[in-house]
């Protein structure tokens, strides 16, 4: 589904990601892991196509097109969705009008009929049920002072009904507490089957407790270093980050 | 008198520059903008509610060369600020920059006659900075006071130095035998990476009328920090239009803080030129008004370069039948992207023949920019008080305790210890005394 | 394809969509220009001139003094040069004054009008045919100088509400005109005020009897036609004790290259308990990309609230003209009146617009309320410009203002001048301020969502102005939204 190869990507000029390799399919949960400014977050916003980031080598392939290639919006057609890190704030933009207008464009973009309102409703009322998301809170602007549990929900609630094909999931933990993380946690499982993929993007183990992975990746110094199944991540968890970078300062003097 | 008509004549007959020559054809291009010109009157959009057209017809005496010194050291004794032991002291006497009266204890500060910097070492200096503040005030009074340029100073600070000692300014106007104009001048240069906190101060001698035009033109270099304090409480019979034009040329960090307790009228211009990246500035001010009293504060912040910081507090208190002005107006030029300035006026209305007009402004030219001001006008907060009440402080205490409170938003960004307290005490005494 | 212009349906999120999508790469799709014979007086201005628009309009030797009173002192007055826009001198000997559409039959009722005229009303989306109108709404409509018709006259007279053109009134109902014409303001109050007076050649008149609550919107549909002619109209609105009237504006013109002006002069006189809204969606030709052409739209409204407890609000949304130079304000004179002025101004290109509000409050108790939101895209400039005045017997007055502006691109300017004058101590006067951009990080959340940049920009605007549209007749917040799209078209991206 996702295939990348080689992948050198930087900010104004500085370098972030160093040649990564990763290779998704359909059904699987990947997690990628590392220490503050290892890039986790650059891969996720390049994925997505933020334009501040440059990419300066190496392809990605996303069901068969050049991910690189499409403009975010297109890519979102294709069914790649980001949960972000920090939920933007659209002051006066009603939640349930933008996501009806992202449904529809989605929906315009794989050449289907726009729901109507009905439709849309109705849709709406099963992810809402699924979510466990109230009427309320997507009656407000979006993401207008939303706690960070709120927003952290509107972002899978989007991913509901949105129904990407993979879901990157930036951060979402950070700054929720236990009981959030697995509000969050159960939504993003429930929406998980054998045709959509999952990237988590995270610091910290906990996550993955409830999001589990079949593999995890460790970032350092924009490169998967280290590769295993879920039981990596406990070892991080354990021994801290340190041990990573001390193997792999260990590889690079060899 | 006809005030055109006089000062025509004061110039006409003056020779300032026998032996030197420094500020000859500058004097000259100002009398004829002043002649143009004139005092402004309420039709300027600058001067819609501040009157000082009626003032210059008062028999004012000027002279625009230096007087034999009528104030004595001990004159001065009796008004130096509290922390002046530890203080640079420059004083000015009707206008003029009296070296014999004046204190520098630090060797970091160099302190020039104006003519004398002019001609000598910061030539350069003086050319490219001297009347920076006519780019951004355009009025007659400001004109007249570079026609008569003469008598002023230049204060250096050098590169890396951190001034110790504060520096105090203080402009005292002698009027013990006659209404006085007085026309003081400065040009302040704060090289890279120095710091430098700078007070000033403005006092009338005697029951006559005065009249303190005063211009400051300040550069802050590169790594430098300013602070500048300005503190007016003159008494009911002097009057002064006050300018401080601050061009931050490097990188560098102003803070200002603006106190105006009397005088009876008091227009300060206050004008900060955020003239290179990562500026920033604070502006803050408190005015607290009595009696006919009437304070006009302008203010002017222009974020020429991308990434600048300015954050504008002023707080007026208004009593009697006191009248305020407070005019801020901020300019985001195409440039400075990613500037985020605020801007913020608050009143509080003491009495019910006291008046206030504000009029904040927002000139923006970029797009990328974070820009926001408020205002308001009202009364003294009612529920607080009652709160206070019910818990048994009765009316007066709370009022003086919820002023105090409202002021210290302000007092509390005076940094030398000794100013702050001498500024809060006058606050309480006025709090107790008039406010009952 | 013809767009209604007052869907009887109220702004379900999805038309709202699709109407933005339709509109956003459409050009100004009302600059055409009907070919119809009209009746114009000589170029130039002079007391024959203002002789020959009086008798055109068969006048009463009153009305005529009047006129030529505002005329000697406007040849008195110098333009004003205040506002914060810039354009060439305008020529006033160069303007045709009045223009009427020839019309082959003076109409006696509506079905009589000229078919050329329908026809533009139609490609307008205004229907003047009553039977096929959806929803309530009674036009009244101006092409060029001159009133063609209004609809519903019959059902509106019946509740004693007159609802005709100003000629009009002035013949048919003199003694209101004079009790009420140029008192609020008047001829001498400013210099294009004193030219309307001077020269204006028709307009709307309403009259709400004490008590009514008029039961369908008003309206005035306002369009130059001509080439060379300034149009100038009066509007004169009078609510009596207790009666409710709601009021909308529109206004649009042909493509040309040179400047057309606009003076026109609005007064609402709200009595005792009465209530004036008054709606405009303004959208004269704006000039073209490069700022040729388009209409000078100076423009002098103001009500008052004359009585206690009346209530005047004005609801603006202003995307056309080359330069707008528009205050519409409130006395507040009664105790416990209200004043409001909700706006929204998009400039683009080369556009200028210096608008905002004046509200006096000389009442006890009396309140206002000010929200304005500035769009500056393209080289445009933007200027919001309000007094708030608190007199010295306006006790216990209140204001809460609320100014905001938006910058898309980085040639625009977005400019904020209130003026705030207390004179009592019991007053609360409250000014907030804000300028922002449409960030890039706002634009690139939607794009992952699958939403075009276009779409984006446009949700994120009818957002930003939702305030302000909230308060528009729902026959006009879709128009309204629409034109916001249109204005902004290419901004972005």
């Amino acid at each position: 589904m996702l295939s990348i190869q080689d992948l050198h990507a930087g900010i104004e000029g500085k370098k972030i990601l160093n040649g990564i390799n990763l290779d998704i399919k359909p059904g699987e949960v990947h997690a990628i892991m590392g220490p503050n400014g290892s890039g986790k977050s650059t891969l996720a916003n390049v994925l997505a196509g933020r334009t501040d980031y440059e990419v300066s080598r190496g392809t990605v392939e996303f069901l068969g097109k050049d991910l690189l290639d499409l403009a975010p919006e297109k890519r979102a057609g294709e069914g790649l969705f980001l949960a972000f890190q920090y939920p933007v704030e659209i002051p006066g933009l009603n939640t349930i009008n933008f996501i009806k207008t992202a449904v529809n464009e989605v929906r315009k973009y794989r050449g289907l009929e726009p729901l109507d309102a009905v439709s849309f409703l109705k849709l709406m009322k099963e992810k809402m049920a699924l979510m466990n998301i109230e009427q309320s809170l997507l009656s407000r602007s979006l993401n207008e002072g939303f706690s960070g549990g709120e927003k952290k929900r509107n972002e899978v609630f989007q991913m509901a009904m949105l129904e990407p094909k993979l879901a990157i999931l930036d951060e979402t933990d950070s700054g929720l507490d236990i009981d959030a993380i697995r509000i969050v946690s159960n939504g993003v499982n429930k929406l998980r089957n054998k045709d959509n993929a999952v990237l988590v993007v995270t610091h910290y183990q906990r996550l993955l407790d409830y999001i589990v992975p079949d593999f995890v990746h460790v970032l350092y110094n924009g490169r998967i270093v280290k590769s295993g199944t879920k039981e990596l991540a406990l070892e991080l968890e354990e021994r801290g980050y340190d041990f990573i970078k001390n193997e792999t300062s260990a590889v690079e003097a060899v | 008198m006809n005030s055109i008509e006089y000062f025509k004549e004061r110039f006409e007959q003056w020779q300032p520059d026998a032996g030197h020559n420094g500020f000859g054809a500058i004097r000259q291009e100002a009398f004829n903008a002043f002649s143009k010109l004139g005092i402004p009157t309420s039709k300027n959009e600058e001067w819609k509610y501040t009157r000082v057209a009626g003032l210059f017809n008062k028999d004012y005496q000027f002279t625009p060369d230096p007087q034999p010194a009528s104030v004595t050291a001990a004159d001065v004794n009796r008004l130096r600020l509290p922390g002046y032991e530890e203080a640079n002291e420059l004083v000015f006497v009707n206008g003029f920059f009296s070296f014999a009266l004046s204190v520098i204890r630090s060797s970091d500060l160099t302190v020039l006659a104006l003519e004398e910097a002019a001609k000598n070492d910061f030539r350069e200096l003086v050319a490219k900075q001297f009347g920076d503040s006519n780019k951004y005030i355009k009025d007659g009074i400001h004109a007249l006071n570079t026609a008569f340029v003469h008598g002023g100073v230049f204060v250096h600070i050098k590169k890396d130095q951190v001034l110790e000692h504060p520096v105090y300014v203080y402009n005292i106007t002698d009027a013990r035998s006659a209404n006085i104009l007085a026309q003081p001048r400065s040009l302040i240069h704060i090289n890279e990476n120095a710091q430098v906190q700078l007070v000033e101060t403005y006092i009338t001698l005697g029951a006559n009328q005065s009249f303190t035009n005063q211009v400051m033109e300040v550069t802050v270099e590169k790594d430098a920090r300013l602070e500048y304090y300005k503190i007016q409480n003159d008494g009911d019979h002097t009057n002064q239009v006050s300018t401080t034009h601050i061009r931050q040329t490097g990188k560098s960090n102003v803070h200002t803080v603006t106190v105006s307790l009397n005088g009876g009228l008091v227009r300060n211009n206050l004008n900060l030129i955020l003239d290179a990246k990562f500026c920033e500035a604070h502006l803050y001010g408190l005015y607290f008004q009595t009696g006919n009293s009437h304070i006009d504060n302008h203010t002017i912040v222009d974020n020429i370069k991308p990434n600048c910081l300015s954050n504008e507090l002023y707080k007026g208190i208004m009593s009697d039948q006191s009248t305020g002005v407070f005019n801020g107006k901020i300019f985001v030029r195409p440039q400075a992207q990613k500037t985020n300035a605020y801007q913020s006026n608050k009143n509080v209305l003491l009495s019910d023949t006291t008046s206030v007009n504000a009029k904040p402004q927002l000139e923006i030219f970029a797009d990328d920019v974070k820009c926001t001001h408020g205002c308001t006008v009202g009364k003294l907060n009612e529920e607080g008080l009652f709160y206070l009440q019910s818990r048994g402080i009765p009316e007066k205490t709370a009022r003086t305790l919820l002023l105090r409170a409202y002021s210290a938003d302000i007092l509390e960004h005076i940094k030398p210890a000794p100013i702050r307290s001498y500024v809060e005490r006058l606050i309480f005494e006025r709090l107790e005394s008039d406010i009952s | 394809m013809k767009t209604e212009l007052y869907p009887s349906k109220r702004n379900d999120a999805e038309d709202e969509l699709r109407t933005i999508e339709e509109t956003v790469f459409s050009d100004y799709k009302y600059g055409f220009v009907t070919d119809i014979e009209a009746d114009e007086a000589p170029r130039g201005l002079n007391e024959e001139v203002i002789r020959f628009i009086s008798a055109k309009k068969k006048e009463p030797e009153w009305m005529l003094e009047w006129r030529l009173k505002a005329y000697s002192y406007w040849l008195t007055m110098k333009e004003p040069g205040w506002a914060n826009v810039k354009y060439p001198r305008i020529d006033y000997q160069d303007i045709i004054y009045y223009s009427a559409p020839k019309q082959k039959i003076n109409p006696k009722n509506l079905d009589e009008i000229d078919p050329e005229l329908r026809k533009t009303f139609e490609k307008l989306g205004i229907s003047l045919d009553e039977q096929k109108r959806l929803s309530g709404v009674a036009v009244d409509a101006v092409i060029d100088s001159v009133s063609i018709g209004t609809s519903f006259k019959g059902q509106l007279a019946e509740l004693g509400i007159i609802f005709c053109s100003m000629s009009e009134a002035i013949r048919e109902h003199p003694d209101l005109v004079k009790e009420h014409l140029s008192s609020v303001v008047p001829i001498t109050d400013n210099y294009f005020a004193a030219l309307n007076a001077a020269v204006f050649s028709d307009g709307s008149f309403c009259y709400i009897p004490k008590g009514v609550r008029c039961p369908m919107e008003l309206s005035t549909y306002f369009r130059i036609n001509a080439e060379n002619t300034g149009q100038f109209e009066r509007t004169l609105i009078i609510a009596e004790a207790g009666s409710y009237v709601s009021y909308l504006e529109g206004c649009t013109a042909p493509m040309r290259d040179e400047n057309q002006l606009h003076a026109a002069v609005v007064e609402l006189i709200a009595m005792e308990n009465a209530e004036i809204k008054y709606s405009t969606v303004q959208n004269w030709y704006p000039g073209d990309k490069k700022g040729v052409g388009g209409v000078y739209n100076f423009v002098t409204k103001r009500g008052i609230c004359k009585g206690d407890h009346a209530k005047i609000s004005w609801t603006q949304v202003e995307t056309g003209s080359a330069i707008t130079w528009k205050y519409p304000s409130v006395i507040l004179k009664g105790d416990y009146s209200t004043g409001e002025f909700y706006s929204v101004a998009v400039t683009n290109n080369y556009q200028q617009a210096d608008t905002g509000t004046k509200m006096m409050h000389l009442g006890k108790n009396t309140k206002s309320r000010i929200v304005s939101k500035g769009i500056s895209a393209g080289f445009s400039n933007n200027s919001y410009r309000g007094l708030v005045h608190v007199g010295k017997n306006a006790r216990n007055a209140r204001n809460f203002s609320q100014c905001d502006s938006l910058l898309l691109g980085d040639k625009c300017g977005a400019h904020t001048f209130p003026y705030i004058e207390v004179r009592n101590n019991s007053a609360v006067v409250e000014h907030e301020a804000t300028t922002s951009k449409i960030g890039e990080d706002q634009i690139f959340y939607c794009n992952q969502r699958g939403i075009p940049t276009e779409t984006a920009v446009a949700l994120i605007i009818n957002g930003f102005a939702k305030e302000v549209m909230n308060h528009l007749p729902m026959e006009f917040a879709i128009e309204a939204q629409k034109l916001l799209a249109i204005s902004l078209e290419g901004s972005v991206g």
